[in-house]
Order: structure tokens, then C-alpha cells, then sequence
């Protein structure tokens, strides 16, 4: 008995029963996907024969994961977490040597064909410590630019090498941990920023480079001339207009095309341009007849088929569902990645919007109780890994979900506590459960 | 470091809101707003395996089977169930190479219904592969027999009666409410009418199926399957055998025979020439047949019977009469007076078959008299009863009506026509057309005598015959006597059981006309086609006709019932182009009338005569001509082989042609180098040009030499 007081003492009980009642949800979703009449249960428990059932093994370690973590001394996270950062980032390196080859990705540890584990997957935690650590530091000034780029790069380098390892999806995740870093001061104008940028290659992709490059011309003009009476704002904002304008034009005359064309696998171009429902971009001038050929064998059974098929499933389930294991979408193998990211297909269509939104909500009460706990911290560490808890999840709901519904590229990134799979209910569980003791001896003193 | 950004906790906050906001406005657009999306589904993931019952057949009187089915194999193929089977054996059994297997394959990969699900590979195999490929089937995975059936008719006759069956259109599909696309129907004749009696209720079994297309269980275990109703077969009035002689009779002529019993309505045979093999329209050829047949100048799908509109010409007199002995103008022994020419009118009068002839009604009708039948088709118009000129022929247009002319009659089968009797105000109406309402008889006098405007169908005369055999009442003619296993929800053979009695005429006039129409056998104008120990009452007609404003050879008619006392068969038959009534028409109609009452045909000679005689207007010969020509010419064009266009050049043009090509020949001997481009230039354009290897046919001057020639 002593132990169990001790391993709830101070925990936050509205996240413990959120997180129950998602993995509850995640176990319905694969199970009436799964499930047929002729299945005995006790034997799938037992032996853990279908997903469902090994979804069910998995929720059991989780669970053991949990209880360690809340026995741990919350110091031990503070403690060793550049340690964790080392031994992480040691792991993806040595991962460019020991890889398996399944599946086109070099992400995962292995030899051969045998596929261990993807060490990206579970560095974003690591390096969420690493980043709070650093940021917690009393000398840490963000106002900084020595110190914004020292945060930038424990964020960026294992997500460029996992770049490399042509596993973009996931090292688009480690992205979200600007997050936390704005919330601790990093210069509002970087959004400002990441939104410009996220409109011109949207530009860039739909309108023609040279309209895009008029655009960018007449918008900086008229700043120009909007300021021109006024010398001494005139000497402050035209150098810079003109700056960006120039690297605007950069980026959309030889930087994007770059990408699109050297550094983006083929498979990753496709789903793009498939978001965007056109042939191919508007700054690839020329495209030959192969190109067209190839691109159409892929648009037959590439990631417009996924998405389509998604889409069925999702609309069909229409107001209140067809309800559960009446999903026929869902269940006959229509939708590709049924059990892991495109798990959120088989909700929707068994329950309907209702049941859609009832999801939606508990995601969105979980984030809430995190930036709420979040706020609560007295120590910068808690605070900026409870922000980074926040971001991560935040970054994997909102992307899956977009993927799902047709909003985004087809982004292989699982959906937290829902799809199937080891690896991410661990790392995710693990996630929420440090926050909950950091959380749980927030009255210790700060570190 | 930490307070002074609490704001920015708000800015997070408020990034997370609006994307939740934006994936709930996705969610309601995908899963409340669009509706396509449940259908969609649906599709996809249920299979509605559609059981398709085997279709009714057709009776005739006898029972005999005229429209039959019979089972055919389909080899159906799924592809990508093809795995280690022994191809070159396979080959063998059917008689193809491997690179025909490959390609077809192929074909049914990216044309058909793609890898996982099955086509058809191959139609309709003969007896002898379906055995020998069902012994080994085992051996190749990935095929499947598939039984299906098609129609066949052991006489191969009545094609344009039964009709054939094909895919409905979207059209037919849209005004039927019942067809489904794809589904085989009945496209014209009976086949049509009868449809949804003969095609049964499809049955609908339901499977779910998952996303590559492979059927996974019984949905709900059959629970909203429904059971297939098989097709009812349906029992005619037909008597095949007439049937058959009637065909055989029309066979190279254009026109129409119909036999009906007069009792009944029921309809014994009707054949249309020059008519076609039904079985052409069964199977494999049915396409191709098909586009032959429904282009063919001669019209061998059109029913002549129903559709067809012509003037019935002197065959309309036994119904002139009874309207002129109702109406009291005459009576059967009154006489007028006729010199060989009807002059009433003025101006050139009518033509009559010599004179001498009008002392009496009965040697009217034997002899055809015009003069009679004009002099009392204007007093029947004339009855001072009525007030004018108008009403009197409205009365007189109302006893057409009642004889079944000027009107569809209602005949089971689809698109029949009406034939005109021209109403007096309208459109076409005859103030109009006269171009006065003041107008007198003299100006329609020739309706008297079923020229002129007036226009019925073969199927209205044999059924105007009905009605003078029986009196006063007739029948809608009707093929169907019942529907095999018929119920009281049956309603659609009501209205041909109704005895319909719209003339009111004493049996006395009707016996005076009888006697008239028993004197055209004996004594008139068919004399040659007496039956022997029958009495057939008939009357033959002669109908003028133009085609696009040309005088054509006058259309052959003949209207006849008999016995006399109990009339068991009526029968017109018009033979168009053929000349005089007496000479085509009355023959074949005889002939009818002995192979229906006697069951056999005595007068071989007569019969094989007229079977043998061929009557194809000259304006069709042209018409096909021009369409053969024309076609030659498309395919010169087109191919560049002058093969066929060679027979339809004048002899003249063909040998200056060729002088032209010898001299083209000798011109280019001495410099070679020169025109060697040009000519290889040609030879590649024309690979089959044999007769005028080095120079082009002037294209302009042939086609001018064609048309030529035409004219």
C-alpha cells in the first residue's frame, strides 16, 4: 500500500486518465479493425497473436515503464540528460553504418533485413531534456544569438541526420521544439518567418516563378514607397526589405527547385505535388516523357490512392458512424497502414463525427493540461520540457490527422497513443510519464 | 526570465485552437456535408453478385418451341491467379499461340477488369474445347468456365416479330425503371413488348469484399439477398409452319404478309420481306451482323407489317362499299354505268379495268370497278343527311375510324404506325392541303378508291379483313395467347381478350359485300388464286405510288379471309413494287390460306414460282449502288487500295487511266534520280496499288467518274 501512495503522490490525475482513456480508444480502433467472429480472446490475450493483442502486450510494458518512471527521482531526468542526448545521438550515427535495408528508410538500427529499432524515434525525448537543460541554464540568455544557435543545433543535428537516413517524417517532429523555445523568448519575427516561408512555397508550387518572383518585387516596392517621406524609417526598413525580397527571390528561383528536385526522394515528390492536385510543380519547367509515365504509374497506386481511400472511409462513416466492426473500409484492408498512422480512419468511420469529435476533444483537453501543468512549473527545466511535451504531440496529432483528412502530404508519423506500434506507445508513454513526475515534485526546490 | 513570456503561453494556446478548429471544420466538410462519399463505399466494399434467370421462351399454336435458349461456355480469367500452369498445354486446347495468350492477357490486364478480378477471356467455346478444357481445368489456375445463355431459333424465321436481344441503352435503361446498365433485354419485336414477362425478376446476392476486389464473406449470411424469379415463357397464335411459308414467300421481295384469326385477333403469321435469319442476331456475329443488317438498303429489320405505310389501293373497296350500303346511298343491286374511264369529275378522269362492269355491286368487286367505288365514295360524301361537304366526310372518316384505319390498333409489339385518314381542319388537315374549305368530293374522289392521301399498314387491312368476316367486331391483333403460369396480376393481356364492336352494320350488307368479295376468287381479278374446296373471299388492289416524286411500279395488295361460311384466317399481303394485285400478292396470300386451312401446300409449282421471284425496286439497286461506291471511295481514300473503287469506274476512264499510268512510266525512264523520291513517296502511301504503281489517281476526276456513273 505505502508504495502506491507514494507512486500517485502529487501526480496529476487528470493526465493519468487521459492518457487511459486514448490508449483505451487506440486498443477499440485496432480491435475493430481486426477482430473476427471466429477469435477466441483469451487465446489473442495470451499469445498475442493479432495486433490488437500484441497492442495489448505492449500497453502492459508501458504500463511497468510508467511505474518505474514515477519510482524514479525526478532529479535523474535533469541529471542525465546530456548523457541521454550522447548516448542518442550515438545511435543515429552508428545507425549510418548498422542499418537494414527494409523499406527504402536507413533509419533503423540493424543488419541486413533484421530491423531492431529506429533510434530517431525515441532522441526527440532525449533531446527535449537536452534542449530544456540547456535553456534552464542560469548563464542561458536567449536574446543571445550565440545561445539561440546552440539550441538551435541540439535540436537540428539529429534531425538533419536523420534527414539523411531518408526518414523525413520523423525529423520534421524535432521542428515542433521551436516551440518551446519561443515560449522561453526565442524573437516572435522567427514565426513570422516560418509563415512567410510556408506561404512562397506554396506560391512557389501553384503560380508560375516568375509571377511569384513579381509578386515578392511589388510587395517590397510598396513598403518602400509606404515609407519613402520618412528618412529615418526609410534608412531601417528599406536595406532589409530589399534583404528578404532577394532571398525570397533565392528561394524560390533556385533553392526550392533544388530541393524538390536533388535532395526529395521520388515517392516524397509524388505526395507533394498529390496534395496539391497538380501534375507537377510549377517551377519544374520541363518535364520529359518518362517523368510523365512514371508519374502516373505512381499517381495509380502511389499516395493519392492512401488519401482517397482515406477519405472513403472517413466520409463514409458520415454523422453518427456505421458503428463498430460495421466499418467495412476499415476492416477489408481499403485503407494501406490501416493499424498504424492511418488508425484514425477506423474511429471515424465506426463512430461517425460525433465519435470524431469526441477525439478530437480529449487530444485537445490533454494539450491543454500540458501547457496548464506547463505553466505551473517553477523550474525552467519542467517548464521548457513541458512545453516540448506539448509541441511533440501537438506536431504528431495535428500532421496525422491533416495526412487523414487530406490537408497534408502523406507523412509517415504515427498518431500518439492510437496507432499501432512498440516504439512510439513507449516513447510517448515515457514522454508523458516524466512529465507527470516532474510535475508530481514541482514543490522540490528549483533546479 | 521565465514570467515576463507568460503571454507568449497564450500565443501557443491559441496556434492549438485554430488547428483543432481547422481539423473540426475537415471533419464536418468529409463526414456531414459531402454526401458522396457512403456510396462510394458501398461500391467498394460490397459485391452485388447480380443471378441472372434464364429468359421465357416463345410458343407457337402448337406448342413448338420458336424462340429457344441454350446454354453457351464463357472462359473468364482472373490474372493474377495464373500461377505455374502449363500455358503451351493450354494453348493447344485452344487452338491459339502463345503470343495471341500473352496478348490477351494483356488485354484483359489493362482493358478489361484489370489483375484481380476476372474477364472474359474467351466467348462462346465450342462443345469440343469446353469438353476438353473441363477435363483439365484443374491444371489452369486462374480460369473459370462460365455458363450463360443465348437465344436460338430452330426455324430461323421471325426475326422481325421476336426481335433480338442486346445491352440496353441509357436510354432504355432510363424510361424502364427496371433495367440495370449492362443487363441483356429485348430490344424490338416481341422480345421488347414482353420483356419483363419473359426476363424474370434478377436475383441479388451480396458479398463483402475487401480492398484488392477478393470476395471475403456472404454479408450477413445472405439475409438481404434476394431470389432470382425465373423468366415465363409466353404462348403465341403463331403457327410456325404458316409462319415459315409466309417467310419463304416474302424472301427477295419488300413488304409484308399478315394472317390473323379472325376470332380471336391472334395474329397466325406475319412476315416482312426481305426479313433475315434470326440467328444471325444470336452469339458471337451478333455485332457485326448486326451493322450489316440495320444498314442494308433493303431494310430487312424494318416490319414492314406494322410500320410500314402505304395505300391500300382497290383493297379498300369492300369497306367503301359498306359504308355507302350503311349509309344508304346504294344498295347491293344498284349499278353505275362505266365506259372504261370515270369522267365525274372533269378533266382526265380515272383509268378503269376496261368497261361494262358497274351493273351490280358483286361485279363491281370482281372486276374492280373505279368508276363504282368513286361514284359511292361522293354520295356517301355527298348524303344530303348532312349539311356539308365536311361533316359528310367526318362521317365517313368516323367509319374508317371504327374499320381500324387511321389509328394504331394497339398490336403487341413496340413502334407500330397508324397509317393516315386526314382529318379535315389541321396541319395536314385537307382544307388545308385542298387549299379551299369550299371544296367538293371530286377533290379527295380517288380516297374512294384507297389512293390519294389515304395510307394504312398491312396489319390494318388483315385486320379491316377481320372485321368483314366476322361482321362487325374484331380483336386488337395480338400475338400472345397467355403467359405460361399466368396470374390474376397478369393484367396485360386484358385488353386483347375484349371483343371490340364499334360498326353497327346489318349482316345483310356485310354478306352482300362477301358474295362480292367470293366473285374476285371465282370470277374477278384473283381467279388464278382459287384454292381448290375452299371458299376464299378476297380482293386484290393495284396502289400507285411515287419515290422522291417519280412514278414507281404500282404496289401489289391482296385482302382475303376464308372458308367463306367460317372464316378461320384473314390475311393481307402487299408486295411492294411488284405490279398488279392479282399477279404477286393474291398468290402468296393463297398460299397462306392453303398451308394454314389444309396444313400442306398442293400447288408446289405456284409456290416455288413466287418464292423464287425476285422484286427489288430499281430506286433500291441505285440507293445500294451509290452506298457501295460511295464506301469504295472512303476506303481509297483511307487505305489507298484502289482494289475496290476499280469496279465502279466507267470502262473509259479505267482505260485512259491506264494509258496515263504507261505513259507516267515511260516519262520517268530517262531520269530516274530525279523522281525516284516522288515515286517512293507514292509506293509508301499506296502499298497496295497494283494496277497504277507510279502515279496517284487524280482523286477529283474519279470522284466526278463515280458519281457519273451513278447517275
Amino acid at each position: 500500500m505505502s508504495k502506491q501512495i507514494r507512486l500517485k503522490e502529487g501526480a496529476d490525475n487528470v493526465l493519468i486518465w487521459l492518457y487511459i482513456l486514448l490508449v483505451g480508444i487506440g486498443l477499440l480502433a485496432i480491435f475493430i479493425v481486426q477482430y473476427r467472429e471466429q477469435h477466441n480472446l483469451m487465446q489473442v490475450m495470451l499469445k498475442g497473436t493479432y495486433e490488437y493483442g500484441k497492442q495489448l502486450r505492449w500497453l502492459v510494458i508501458c504500463g511497468v515503464i510508467a511505474t518505474f518512471i514515477l519510482l524514479t527521482d525526478s532529479k535523474f531526468f535533469t541529471a542525465t540528460a546530456n548523457l541521454q542526448y550522447t548516448g542518442g545521438m550515438f545511435f543515429i550515427l552508428l545507425t549510418f553504418i548498422f542499418h537494414s535495408t527494409v523499406k527504402g528508410s536507413n533509419s533503423f538500427f540493424g543488419f541486413g533485413k533484421v530491423k531492431l529499432f529506429q533510434p530517431a524515434e525515441f532522441t526527440k525525448l532525449f533531446a527535449l531534456l537536452a534542449l530544456a537543460k540547456y535553456i534552464s541554464r542560469i548563464e542561458t540568455d536567449f536574446s543571445k544569438t550565440k545561445d539561440q544557435l546552440t539550441a538551435a543545433a541540439i535540436v537540428l543535428v539529429p534531425a538533419i541526420c536523420t534527414i539523411l537516413q531518408k526518414e523525413t517524417g520523423v525529423a520534421l517532429v524535432y521542428f515542433s521544439l521551436f516551440l518551446p523555445m519561443y515560449r522561453e523568448g526565442l524573437p516572435g519575427i522567427y514565426l513570422i518567418y516560418v509563415a512567410a516561408l510556408g506561404i512562397l512555397t506554396v506560391a512557389a508550387f501553384l503560380l508560375n516563378p516568375l509571377l511569384v518572383i513579381g509578386i515578392i518585387a511589388a510587395i517590397a516596392l510598396l513598403i518602400i514607397l509606404s515609407v519613402k517621406g520618412n528618412r529615418r524609417r526609410a534608412k531601417a526598413i528599406i536595406p532589409k526589405t530589399i534583404t528578404f525580397a532577394l532571398i525570397g527571390m533565392l528561394f524560390t528561383y533556385l533553392a526550392l527547385p533544388t530541393i524538390y528536385n536533388k535532395v526529395l526522394p521520388g515517392h516524397q515528390k509524388q505526395r507533394v505535388i498529390d496534395l496539391f492536385g497538380i501534375d507537377k510543380p510549377a517551377f519544374v519547367t520541363q518535364t520529359t516523357e518518362d517523368d510523365a509515365i512514371e508519374a502516373k504509374k505512381k499517381k495509380a497506386s502511389g499516395s493519392e490512392y492512401n488519401v482517397r481511400q482515406s477519405k472513403i472511409a472517413i466520409g463514409s462513416g458520415g454523422f453518427i458512424g456505421k458503428g463498430p466492426l460495421n466499418n467495412t473500409q476499415t476492416r477489408f484492408d481499403f485503407v494501406p497502414e490501416q493499424h498504424t498512422d492511418f488508425i484514425f480512419c477506423s474511429i471515424a468511420e465506426a463512430f461517425g463525427f460525433i465519435g470524431s469529435l469526441v477525439l478530437l476533444s480529449v487530444y485537445f483537453l490533454l494539450l491543454w493540461r500540458i501547457i496548464k501543468v506547463a505553466e505551473r512549473q517553477r523550474s525552467a527545466f519542467s517548464r521548457v520540457y513541458a512545453y516540448g511535451v506539448a509541441a511533440i504531440f501537438f506536431f504528431h496529432i495535428f500532421v496525422n490527422l491533416s495526412m487523414t483528412l487530406g490537408l497534408a502530404p502523406v507523412i509517415g508519423i504515427p498518431l500518439p497513443f492510437l496507432s499501432y506500434g512498440g516504439t512510439s506507445l513507449i516513447t510517448f508513454t515515457a514522454m508523458l510519464f516524466i512529465l507527470i513526475k516532474l510535475d508530481a515534485d514541482r514543490q522540490m526546490a528549483l533546479r | 526570465m521565465s514570467t515576463f513570456n507568460q503571454s507568449r503561453g497564450l500565443v501557443i494556446k491559441l496556434i492549438i485552437g485554430a488547428a483543432f478548429l481547422l481539423l473540426a471544420v475537415r471533419l464536418f466538410q468529409l463526414q456531414v456535408v459531402h454526401k458522396d462519399f457512403g456510396a462510394l463505399a458501398d461500391n467498394q466494399a460490397y459485391f452485388k453478385k447480380i443471378i441472372v434467370p434464364s429468359r421465357g421462351l416463345l410458343l407457337d399454336r402448337e406448342g413448338k418451341k420458336m424462340v429457344e435458349n441454350f446454354t453457351v461456355f464463357d472462359l473468364q480469367v482472373t490474372p493474377n491467379a495464373i500461377k505455374g500452369m502449363d500455358t503451351l498445354a493450354f494453348c493447344r486446347i485452344m487452338g491459339i499461340d502463345t503470343a495471341t495468350f500473352n496478348k490477351k492477357i494483356n488485354d484483359c490486364i489493362h482493358y478489361k477488369n484489370g489483375r484481380s478480378r476476372a474477364s472474359v477471356f474467351y466467348q462462346m467455346l465450342s462443345m469440343e474445347t469446353q469438353l476438353k478444357l473441363e477435363e483439365k481445368m484443374y491444371a489452369f489456375p486462374g480460369f473459370d468456365l462460365v455458363q450463360r445463355t443465348e437465344r436460338t431459333y430452330p426455324f430461323n424465321t421471325g426475326g422481325n416479330v421476336f426481335g433480338y436481344l442486346n445491352e440496353a441503352s441509357q436510354a432504355m435503361i432510363d424510361k424502364s425503371g427496371y433495367l440495370q446498365s449492362g443487363e441483356i433485354t429485348g430490344i424490338n419485336g416481341l422480345e421488347r413488348f414482353y420483356d419483363r414477362t419473359l426476363r424474370g425478376e434478377r436475383g441479388v446476392e451480396i458479398y463483402i469484399r475487401d480492398g484488392k476486389q477478393r470476395i471475403m464473406d456472404h454479408y450477413k449470411d445472405g439475409k438481404f439477398d434476394t431470389a432470382a424469379v425465373a423468366g415465363r415463357s409466353l404462348k403465341t397464335f403463331m403457327d410456325i409452319k404458316v409462319q415459315q411459308v409466309a417467310e419463304n414467300l416474302m424472301a427477295n421481295k419488300l413488304g409484308a404478309a399478315v394472317a390473323i384469326e379472325p376470332k380471336t385477333g391472334g395474329i397466325i403469321a406475319m412476315a416482312t420481306g426481305p426479313g433475315y435469319d434470326p440467328n444471325l442476331l444470336s452469339g458471337n456475329q451478333k455485332r457485326q451482323n448486326l451493322g450489316r443488317l440495320l444498314t442494308d438498303v433493303t431494310m430487312v429489320t424494318f416490319n414492314f407489317a406494322t410500320q410500314g405505310e402505304y395505300q391500300p389501293g382497290s383493297t379498300f373497296k369492300p369497306l367503301g362499299a359498306l359504308v355507302a350500303l350503311d349509309e344508304g346511298v346504294m344498295t347491293p343491286s344498284s349499278g353505275v354505268g362505266c365506259g372504261g374511264r370515270y369522267n365525274g369529275c372533269g378533266g382526265k378522269g380515272v383509268a378503269c379495268h376496261g368497261g361494262g362492269h358497274g351493273g351490280n355491286l358483286r361485279n363491281a368487286m370482281a372486276a374492280s370497278c373505279n368508276s363504282y367505288f368513286i361514284t359511292t365514295y361522293r354520295r356517301a360524301l355527298e348524303n344530303p343527311q348532312y349539311n356539308n361537304i365536311q361533316a359528310g366526310y367526318l362521317q365517313w372518316k368516323d367509319y374508317m375510324s371504327k374499320f381500324g384505319l387511321g389509328k394504331k390498333l394497339g398490336i403487341d409489339l413496340p413502334s407500330e404506325r397508324g397509317g393516315n385518314i386526314p382529318d379535315t381542319g389541321g396541319k395536314r388537315g385537307l382544307n388545308r392541303t385542298i387549299g379551299t374549305t369550299t371544296w367538293n368530293s371530286c377533290a379527295t374522289m380517288t380516297m374512294g378508291i384507297g389512293q390519294d392521301r389515304m395510307l394504312t399498314t398491312p396489319l390494318q387491312m388483315a385486320n379491316a379483313m377481320c372485321i368483314v368476316a366476322n361482321k362487325g367486331y374484331y380483336y386488337i391483333p395480338h400475338f400472345v395467347d397467355s403467359i405460361v403460369g399466368e396470374t390474376k396480376k397478369d393484367t396485360m393481356l386484358a385488353r386483347y381478350r375484349k371483343k371490340i364492336e364499334t360498326v353497327h352494320i346489318p349482316d345483310s350488307s356485310f354478306d352482300a359485300v362477301i358474295d362480292g368479295m367470293e366473285a374476285v376468287v371465282t370470277s374477278g381479278t384473283a381467279r388464278r388464286s382459287a384454292i381448290k374446296g375452299i371458299s376464299m373471299c378476297g380482293k386484290t388492289g393495284t396502289a400507285e405510288n411515287s419515290f422522291k416524286g417519280k412514278k414507281q411500279e404500282e404496289h401489289s395488295w391482296f385482302v382475303c379471309f376464308a372458308p367463306k361460311d367460317d372464316p378461320k384466317i384473314a390475311v393481307a399481303v402487299c408486295v411492294l413494287n411488284a405490279g398488279q394485285g392479282g399477279q404477286y400478292a393474291a398468290p402468296i396470300a393463297s398460299l397462306i390460306v392453303e398451308q394454314y386451312l389444309t396444313d400442306t401446300i398442293k400447288r408446289k409449282s405456284l409456290y416455288n414460282q413466287m418464292a423464287n421471284k425476285k422484286i427489288i425496286p430499281g430506286y433500291l439497286k441505285q440507293m445500294k449502288y451509290e452506298q457501295d461506291s460511295a464506301a469504295a471511295y472512303d476506303r481509297f481514300e483511307v487505305t489507298g487500295d484502289s482494289s475496290y473503287i476499280m469496279k465502279y469506274l466507267p470502262p473509259d476512264v479505267l482505260r485512259a487511266l491506264k494509258q496515263d499510268s504507261i505513259d507516267a512510266v515511260n516519262r520517268l525512264k530517262p531520269q530516274p534520280v530525279k523522281n525516284e523520291k516522288d515515286s517512293s513517296s507514292i509506293k509508301a502511301k499506296k502499298p497496295n496499288e497494283a494496277v497504277l504503281p507510279k502515279k496517284p489517281l487524280p482523286n477529283v476526276k474519279e470522284k466526278d467518274s463515280v458519281k457519273k456513273k451513278n447517275k
